[in-house]
């Protein structure tokens, strides 16, 4: 299978012609070191350059290679024995969603995340990775065992999104992606979510609700996917690339907004080219912001959870009434902003809302 | 001959005065066509009925300000102090559309909320209006509705939220209107703890980010008639699947039949029913 992209073409023929010089020098014995330490230079430059300025677009690209390591891969790459359970006690085992229980440097945890296909065989048993609600279940089920047994959580979020179909809509795929997210928000254990790879909407959400959401270097995270966005605004998904620069899907961009807390940076050329680089990378991240997590009390955690998403949120207010000042400084530092030019609006962009109950509240 | 000829001509080309004027009076917008049945109906007449077909029963879609009106006591609406939309991902003619929203439903964003009483019953009460793009959530409905619930929190009374239109993400806020899924439904979560009723009414449609959070976490769920309900929307689920759906997919009888609904109630009997809900959880 060609598992390269256009963009890589410049450096694979460099790489072919280091190589070809290689094997060049090994067959007649003439010292052309001076000319492959050049070459091998070169690469390196180009091979940062290049995988330094990915468009957004590109990026998804990366997200979606079919080499990218999957959970399954994962559960292997950043954790030891790892048992799958199975099902969600009331329809089925739904195989587009895994978990179960694994070690990380001998302390179990739970192990949760949709799975994708890696041939087109798995693919079918997996439905290609769309969860239906039964996953979701599953999910929740194994999440709620985590809880009880004072295990921490990790979601690892590779998934286009819940499956758009009837059974999935007959059994409620709505009612679960609520029940999910709401139940996950209150789970009294440490809960890191991690999007490995496409992180599809409310198909990503419904698992990625935790006290740290990190982000794979070329993983992308949206409302909605470059394609149906491109075919919203412009009825043409062929223009997906350009609608991917509009929704700033990029680790970059949501580490710039704040969503995220932080980028594990893939091995140079991106993770399916050395899945025990990307593994043993994602690990340390993961025992840093555990070990951060594990040091705070169970209330002090679940509140700051909630806080972290009570306060997402891009608005301003109305009245220069409401901008009365309990927290002098968050005012004077968004100044800037160009919304509040006129004086009359406070940003509220990116920011703690310091003045909830204030406005409205006698 | 000729004569007569004459005095046919002048018989042709007179007309009565009297049938013409009313045609040219009558305002292309007096009557209008069932969307279900077809019938016409006159304007006047549907207001009367609430914006219910009275041939077929067929629910029109209405403003929050007109649903409003069907619901609270009259006079009891206090609104929350608007906020409004910015456009953090500078996305494309944002701006542009939210404005022309604003001008063509008086609303700020897509939610109108505050405090009203039904029949004397203080409530919190939350309408989201298809009109302003599509009544999809950005952070100005998440955030209303999450103020909206705390309001309720400290003042010990229920919030009812009629999801009217909710066409589920603001696609022009990108992550941060999917980030508003998590909040509204945290916002339950802990309105929950007070021991309150949330009661979520789906109306047409109720799809995608909105289903999928706080629409779907009411301690009862009530539904209009013929209200286009589910996660996926119909067209991509068709696209997918490449099956034959069933003629009723995706409706609030659907939903009803498959367990996901407590009621459907008609608009006319919304009010009475809100009433007594209320009453029971007093």
């Amino acid at each position: 299978m060609n598992t390269s992209f256009e963009w890589e073409k410049p450096l694979e023929e460099l790489e072919t012609r280091i190589r070809e010089l290689r094997s060049f020098i090994q067959e007649q014995g003439i010292d052309f070191s001076q000319e492959l330490n050049e070459l091998e230079r070169k690469a390196e430059r180009q091979r940062k350059q290049i995988y330094a300025n990915l468009t957004p677009w590109q990026r998804v690209m990366m997200a979606r290679h079919p080499k990218r390591p999957t959970m399954l891969d994962y559960t292997g790459l950043v954790f030891d024995g790892f048992m799958e359970l199975h099902g969600d006690r009331a329809v089925r085992d739904d195989g587009a969603v895994v978990g179960g229980i694994a070690l990380l440097d001998g302390e179990p945890v739970t192990v949760i995340g949709p799975q994708k296909g890696r041939d087109t065989k798995e693919n079918l048993a997996r439905n290609f990775g769309l969860p239906h609600p039964e996953g979701y279940r599953k999910a929740l089920r194994l999440m709620r065992q985590a809880e009880k047994f004072n295990r921490p959580i990790i979601s690892l979020i590779d998934v286009v999104g819940a499956y758009p179909g009837l059974a999935a809509e007959e059994r409620g795929q709505g009612l679960m992606i609520a029940e999910c997210i709401e139940q996950m928000s209150f789970l009294r254990v440490p809960i890191i979510c991690v999007i490995t790879g496409e992180g599809g909407s409310g198909g990503a959400l419904a698992v990625g609700v935790g006290d740290r959401i990190l982000m794979l270097e070329h993983a992308w995270y949206s409302v909605i996917s470059p394609e149906m966005c491109a075919n919203i605004l412009w009825k043409d998904s062929s223009r997906a690339a350009e609608a991917a620069e509009l929704l700033k899907l990029t680790a970059t961009d949501l580490l710039r907004f704040g969503i995220i807390d932080d980028v594990v940076t893939e091995p140079l050329g991106g993770a399916h080219r050395d899945h025990t680089g990307t593994g043993r990378q994602l690990k340390a991240f993961i025992k840093r912001h555990l070990a951060q997590l594990k040091r705070k009390n169970t209330g002090a955690l679940v509140e700051e959870r909630l806080q972290r998403f009570r306060q997402i949120g891009a608005f301003s207010e109305h009245t220069r009434q409401q901008v009365a000042v309990e927290e002098p400084d968050t005012a004077a530092s968004e100044e800037g902003a160009p919304d509040d030019s006129s004086g009359t609006e406070n940003d509220n962009k990116h920011t703690p809302d310091k003045k909830v109950g204030g406005g409205y509240n006698d | 001959m000729l004569r007569v000829f004459r005095s046919k001509q002048k018989y042709a080309t007179v007309r009565p005065k009297s049938e013409q004027p009313v045609r040219k009076d009558v305002p292309d917008n007096l009557w209008l066509r069932c969307e279900s049945c077809a019938a016409m109906i006159y304007r006047k007449e549907l207001q009367k009925t609430q914006h219910v077909c009275a041939q077929c029963g067929h629910h029109f879609r209405i403003s929050a300000f007109e649903r409003l009106q069907t619901v609270v006591d009259a006079d009891s609406f206090e609104a929350l102090a608007p906020l409004r939309a910015q456009n953090p991902l500078d996305f494309p003619a944002y701006e542009e559309k939210l404005q022309q929203a604003r001008e063509r439903t008086g609303l700020e964003d897509a939610v109108l909320i505050g405090t009203a009483r039904v029949d004397g019953v203080r409530i919190v009460i939350g309408l989201i209006d298809f009109a302003f793009i599509g009544g999809s959530m950005g952070s100005v409905v998440g955030e209303q509705l999450v103020r909206g619930f705390e309001l309720a929190s400290s003042r010990e009374v229920p919030v009812v939220i009629f999801s009217g239109g909710g066409g589920g993400a603001r696609m022009h806020e990108g992550i941060f209107s999917l980030m508003q899924m998590a909040k509204t439904s945290q916002a339950v979560g802990r309105f929950r703890q007070t021991g309150q009723l949330f009661l979520s009414v789906l109306t047409h449609p109720t799809m995608g980010g909105i289903y999928a959070s706080f629409a779907s976490l009411g301690d009862i769920i009530l539904a209009e008639p013929g209200a286009l309900i589910g996660f996926a929307g119909p067209r991509i689920v068709a696209e997918t699947t490449r099956q034959k759906l069933p003629d009723d997919f995706q409706t609030a009888e659907f939903a009803l039949e498959h367990g996901m609904l407590d009621a459907i109630v008609s608009r006319s009997d919304m009010r009475t029913t809100v009433a007594k809900l209320l009453s029971y959880h007093v």
